[in-house]
């Protein structure tokens, strides 16, 4: 039992990565109607999109090459490996052990390298003009989320996702300004790293805001099948890292598989509310210019960083 | 750590935001606001020191606190900016990010400044010394990058913030006849202030203080 318990846990993470994150990526999108005063689609819509896209042809560029018909799948495989290190039921995963937190980050770089190739690969100017912007936001971001994890590593002193959640759930309770700072930090961050309003919105298709959609503007059938369901689980696993560093209370410990239905549950409800946080975010800021970018990012680097100096200064 | 030291740091860590949110704030009313904020901070956290540490004449300073400098001060500010209608947005000599590196620097800077005084200091508060001295550096940073006279005035203000809050963390606040006087000498000064920024208006039609440089004679 005890053998197979870590890899039961894999599997089903694994499972509840792939299947769940459309369905919270369609939950999203139904409050935000309802906070506009629209009717949704509904919950399923988001499976029922990459369902149709999967099942229609692909249309090639002539001058694409490997790299253009190669980054849907690396893209899609990256985001599912970050799926199974992320701590999101239980503590106990197999392969947390493989990547720390430094090597999460890198995964989602690569996925995002990879995606600004291919928009330039296709040669086209809007492809060139989102990954430009892509690049400017990622050199601003990625440090700043260096910097939040970090400071959650600090607290724990360990850079094992695994080993830092652990910290936190199972360890004494102490009100940290260090990591309130960087939560605020990640939050910024992840507004950022999965396009999301203030810096990018993911429904436009207006050519001078656009970003993440200027790049995959040449995807069709089941390339941009996968990559907006990569989209969907960045944003799902972007959520589930945060509930995972700053309130993992209710995560199974390792070993204690019985505790998994309560996990899950306590999961759907942290997930439930952490939705309407964002659509709250979302509806109550306008997209900013291109140019206050810099100021968004360079906030959540100054939070990151103060959060990582108020563990030396206050703790 | 026990339960009022860490909240005493949360409220540290919560001034020490409200001095960088003044750093970046672009909008003056915003810039009031925040000031209101540091000021509440401050006055829970004085009550709070002087509750742990049963320095009762701690009370009586976090009750000016709150009167002066959440309620007077900015209300006087805003009369200012309402009577002297001024410019909505606020100019700054140092473009923002480049203000927010110089600001990490700083407070680096006074973390390493005050860590030896945190090793010999036995107060419950200790820890909170270099977050004072960071708010003093931040405001005197706000008060060198801003251009116009009343956002100097608010940097000014923050500056006395954090010299409160220092002596708060470190000695656990200065006698109530210093604090008394340090209130009143600020009341004062913001009524100068007030009277000032009307001469600067009337003598150059605007607070941008780089017009004093033409208060010289011709050559």
């Amino acid at each position: 039992m005890n053998v197979f318990s870590p890899l039961f846990v894999m599997c089903l993470q694994f499972i509840a990565v792939l299947f769940a994150a459309p369905a919270f990526a369609g939950w999203v999108r139904m409050v935000k109607c309802w906070f506009q005063g629209r009717k949704s689609a509904g919950l399923f819509q988001p499976y029922r999109d990459i369902f149709k896209l999967l099942n229609k042809d692909v249309v090639l560029a002539e001058n694409a090459s490997w790299i253009f018909r190669f980054t849907p799948f690396l893209v899609f495989g990256t985001t599912v490996l970050a799926g199974v290190i992320i701590p999101i039921l239980s503590i106990d995963l197999p392969l947390s052990a493989t990547a720390d937190a430094i090597a999460l980050v890198a995964l989602f770089t690569i996925a995002r390298f990879f995606t600004a190739l291919a928009g330039l690969d296709i040669g086209t100017a809007f492809g060139g003009m989102g990954s430009s912007r892509e690049k400017t936001v990622a050199s601003m971001s990625e440090p700043a989320m260096l910097m939040a994890i970090f400071t959650v590593s600090l607290v724990s002193q360990s850079t094992s996702i695994s080993h830092m959640v652990n910290v936190i759930a199972h360890g004494e309770f102490v009100l940290r300004p260090s990591l309130a700072f960087a939560l605020l930090a990640f939050i910024l961050i992840a507004l950022a790293e999965t396009g999301r309003i203030p810096v990018d919105n993911p429904a436009t298709h207006l050519e001078l805001t656009m970003i993440h959609e200027a790049m995959i503007l040449e995807y069709s059938g089941r390339h941009l099948a996968l990559i907006e369901w990569a989209g969907m689980m960045k944003l799902f696993l972007f959520t589930t890292l945060g509930i995972a560093l700053f309130f993992p209370w209710g995560i199974a410990a390792a070993g204690d598989i019985t505790f998994l239905p309560v996990a899950i549950l306590l999961l759907l409800i942290k997930l439930f509310f952490a939705g309407i946080g964002l659509v709250l975010i979302e509806i109550g800021l306008a997209k900013m210019r291109l140019f206050r970018i810099q100021e968004f990012l360079g906030s959540a680097f100054l939070f990151a960083t103060l959060g990582l100096l108020s563990y030396f200064m206050l703790e | 750590m026990n339960i009022a030291a860490q909240i005493n740091s949360i409220l540290a860590a919560l001034v020490l935001l409200t001095a960088f949110g003044l750093l970046v704030q672009r909008r003056i009313y915003g810039l009031l606001h925040l000031f209101a904020w540091q000021g509440l901070f401050l006055s829970i956290s004085t009550g709070l020191v002087g509750y742990v540490a049963r320095q009762h004449h701690l009370y009586i300073s976090s009750i000016l606190t709150l009167a002066l400098k959440v309620i007077v001060l900015p209300y006087i500010l805003h009369t200012l900016i309402v009577r002297l209608k001024i410019h909505k947005e606020v100019e700054t000599v140092v473009n923002i990010p480049t203000t927010m590196l110089m600001g990490i620097a700083l407070v680096i800077f006074s973390y390493h400044l005050t860590a030896p005084i945190r090793e010999l200091s036995t107060l419950v508060t200790r820890s909170t010394i270099a977050v004072a001295l960071a708010t003093v550096m931040l405001g005197l940073l706000m008060m060198i990058t801003r251009r116009h006279a009343v956002t100097q005035i608010i940097g000014f203000l923050a500056m006395e913030n954090g010299l409160f809050f220092a002596a708060t963390s470190a000695t656990y606040g200065m006698p109530l006849v210093v604090e008394l006087g340090v209130g009143l000498d600020i009341l004062i000064a913001a009524f100068i202030f007030g009277i000032f920024f009307f001469h600067i208006r009337e003598t150059f039609d605007s607070l941008d203080v780089e017009q004093m440089a033409r208060l010289k004679e011709e050559e």
